[in-house]
């Protein structure tokens, strides 16, 4: 009997939630979904790979840091482990290279140490804004976490049980990759470029990337493609990397903890069971 | 419930301390001996994870208080201050945050299933009134702990929140000022919201005790709903339900564990990671999931109903969603607790819990297009179910026939019977 009214009832909400949106979406302004790429830092086994951390390091470094900040990480954080893992004599020596601003030394900057933070290309948003054409490029310390992609219903349900936490990188990879011409009959404004994945499709930043302008070195796993898909893939997972620097202690935490409980639970349930045997209930 | 003590001190020690201070008599009255009905589901046992969820909560607040730093400019970083450098700090942050889900999940599914056995009627009406004065209290908690992070989400929920109460005629703006400590959402609210974010909890704690202390009183209802007649009905709750509780936190603690570990942000919102900027609104303000169907109650008021403007008609509706949870003992006219008894009353029942998820849906969806007319249909449902349905329902509907007590349902049950309502029959393993 309340098996009828569950399934019942279930189709009715189920009907409605299915309805509503896409009533909702009628006229509303298109921007494609976004795909969900495969990262190996997805789902409960996820791990980032040292390799493409380090890639990504080169593009954010050559690139993205000419505009954008990453005040929350701190040059030390390269070395650790599971994270890029640069030897600590190359994070010396990177850090060396970088001003970083101290009052208590003649002139007000010395250079920077691995304990330092990643020093901002601009001092104040006054000064960003003005390189920029009025726009200020967001400092990029938790951009993967502060991005995300949505997925119609019902789909969206299904993220609860992957686990699904890349919306940020597939943003990220999306937007970088969604440069093209505007399409018919769609004036971009001026100082503007068109993307098809930034919200309103009218964005700043011209493309960063293209193909060929970065170089990658010759690793012993074989020659990494040189396209802008390779060098926004790359980065993207480096953003997540810095915005979630304990990802993989996290996960594998996380292993154990379930496998644990999952034990536990399977015990208490044997010593529920034994207890209420002698009860009828 | 009255029942004999059956403590007696097992040493000179002991006799000493309970002539003075009975505390290991009462902990063995209260926690161990207390007579548990014997045929109550796995729905009782949310009772003991939200007692559980309050702990870790507490615990694990006070540990990030350690490392917090209210202010403005620094409270961002220093969240995530907490997420990259202090020792384990990544997952004490999110079973706080993630626990606050969990406590909401367990406390709303808590309350439908009083809601369904009709665990507030006499002689349980404070234990329920109790309850939700919990409810409202943990309510206000979880929103000024979700103002902590000081992110975009926390600021812009922060304001609009807090402009419900200007909403109020004549007293609403002084009251305004108060709550934000100034004209607009700054420095001084976020000081203010983090010092009763700490102190809340440990009122919430004390309420809790007075909620035991009620339900200690008449014992617990059981899903048959008929009342405890003899110990033959009964069992200790120490070990029987000590074990079982124990059992369903552990479960619980499952799927909290995924999200902790594997997913500690799907439950929040990626703009929550944009540092607070008065200047910049965001696209969808959005509360927590947990705030959802209340605050789509809010929104769906967007008319004026006589001299009462939209917006102070919003508030009305969103304040009585709640308020009306206190009447419900008195709503109910039935004299049958139980509903499943209750053959047309489970109808709305379950057409109110599908309502509820779908009034979530809404708070979550834009205000606009087909959603607008939903949530003013749900809406409507949701009161019509306490003011309409609960009080005529009572008067029409034919009950079906209770067992005489507990140990009588529980022997019919015991051998399969065909058509057995499932809510009863889970209760026979």
């Amino acid at each position: 009997m309340i098996k009828t009214k569950a399934i019942i009832g279930a189709l009715l909400v189920s009907i409605l939630f299915a309805a509503a949106p896409a009533a909702a979406q009628e006229g509303g302004h298109s921007t494609p979904e976004i795909k969900k790429e495969p990262w190996s830092f997805a789902g409960p086994f996820g791990t980032y790979d040292r390799n493409q951390l380090q890639r990504g390091f080169q593009v954010f470094r050559e690139v993205c840091a000419s505009c954008h900040g990453a005040r929350l990480m701190a040059f030390r954080n390269l070395s650790e482990p599971g994270g890029p893992e640069f030897t600590e004599g190359q994070v010396k020596a990177l850090a060396a290279e970088y001003d970083v601003a101290d009052p208590s030394v003649a002139g007000g900057t010395r250079p920077a140490v691995p304990a330092d933070r990643w020093p901002s290309p601009f001092a104040n948003e006054q000064e960003a804004r003005d390189a920029n054409g009025g726009a200020l490029p967001p400092d990029f310390s938790v951009i993967a976490k502060a991005r995300g992609t949505t997925q119609p219903f019902p789909w969206w349900i299904l993220n609860y049980f992957t686990a699904y936490s890349e919306g940020g990188p597939d943003y990220i990879h999306a937007v970088l990759t969604g440069y093209h011409e505007p399409p018919a009959g769609v004036t971009v404004p001026e100082g503007m470029h068109y993307n098809e994945y930034f919200p309103g499709h009218n964005i700043a930043m011209a493309p960063p990337l293209s193909d060929g302008a970065i170089t990658y070195e010759e690793g012993e796993t074989g020659s990494v493609p040189q396209t802008t898909d390779q060098y926004a893939r790359d980065v993207s997972a480096f953003l997540m990397w810095m915005a979630e620097p304990h990802l993989v202690a996290r996960k594998e935490a996380g292993l154990q903890v379930i496998a644990f409980l999952l034990l536990f639970a399977g015990l208490m349930y044997l010593v529920k069971r034994k207890l209420w045997a002698k009860v009828e209930h | 419930m009255a029942h004999e003590s059956s403590y007696v001190p097992g040493n000179a020690v002991e006799k000493w301390i309970d002539d003075r201070l009975p505390i290991i008599r009462w902990s063995k009255e209260h926690l161990m001996d207390y007579p548990t009905p014997k045929n109550l589901n796995y729905w009782w046992t949310f009772g003991a994870i939200l007692a559980f969820m309050l702990g870790v909560q507490i615990v694990t607040g006070i540990v990030l208080a350690m490392h917090y730093t209210p202010h403005v400019s620094l409270a961002f970083d220093s969240v995530e201050h907490i997420r990259r450098d202090v020792n384990g700090g990544r997952v004490i942050q999110a079973v706080h945050t993630t626990g606050a889900s969990m406590f909401f999940a367990a406390v709303y599914i808590h309350m439908f299933r009083g809601l369904y056995f009709g665990s507030y009627k006499a002689p349980r009406e404070i234990l329920w009134i109790l309850g939700v004065i919990i409810f409202v209290l943990m309510v206000t908690t979880a929103f000024m702990g979700y103002v902590l992070p000081w992110g975009q989400m926390s600021f812009w929920a922060a304001t609009v929140i807090t402009n419900i109460v200007g909403a109020i005629p004549v007293i609403g703006n002084p009251i305004l000022e108060l709550l934000r400590g100034g004209f607009a959402v700054d420095n001084a609210t976020l000081n203010r919201f983090f010092s009763l974010h700490y102190l809340l909890p440990f009122v919430i704690a004390a309420v809790v005790a007075l909620h035991i202390w009620a339900l200690h009183v008449p014992g617990n209802s059981n899903p048959t709903g008929v009342e405890v007649k003899s110990s033959r009905d009964t069992v200790p709750f120490h070990p029987y339900y000590t074990m079982k509780d124990l059992f369903a936190i552990v479960v619980f603690c499952i799927p909290f564990a995924w999200f902790v570990f594997f997913a500690p942000d799907i439950l929040g919102h990626p703009d929550n990671y944009i540092m607070a900027n008065s200047q910049v609104t965001p696209t969808h303000i959005v509360p927590e999931w947990y705030f959802l169907p209340f605050y789509a109650i809010l929104r769906a008021i967007d008319f004026n109903i006589f001299f009462i403007d939209s917006k102070l008609g919003g508030v009305i509706f969103f304040a009585g969603a709640i308020l009306v949870l206190f009447f419900v003992p008195w709503l109910d006219t039935s004299k049958v607790r139980s509903g499943s008894f209750r053959p047309i009353f489970k109808w709305f029942y379950w057409l109110f819990v599908a309502n509820f998820v779908l009034l979530a849906y809404l708070g979550s969806a834009p205000a606009e297009g087909i959603f607008v007319l939903l949530s003013k249909i749900a809406t409507a449902y949701y009161f019509i179910y306490f003011l309409i349905v609960l009080p005529l329902l009572g008067r029409f509907e034919t009950p079906r026939e209770l067992p005489t007590s507990i140990s009588e349902s529980v022997l019919k049950h015991s051998t399969p019977v065909g058509g057995a309502d499932p809510a009863l029959a889970k209760t026979t393993h």
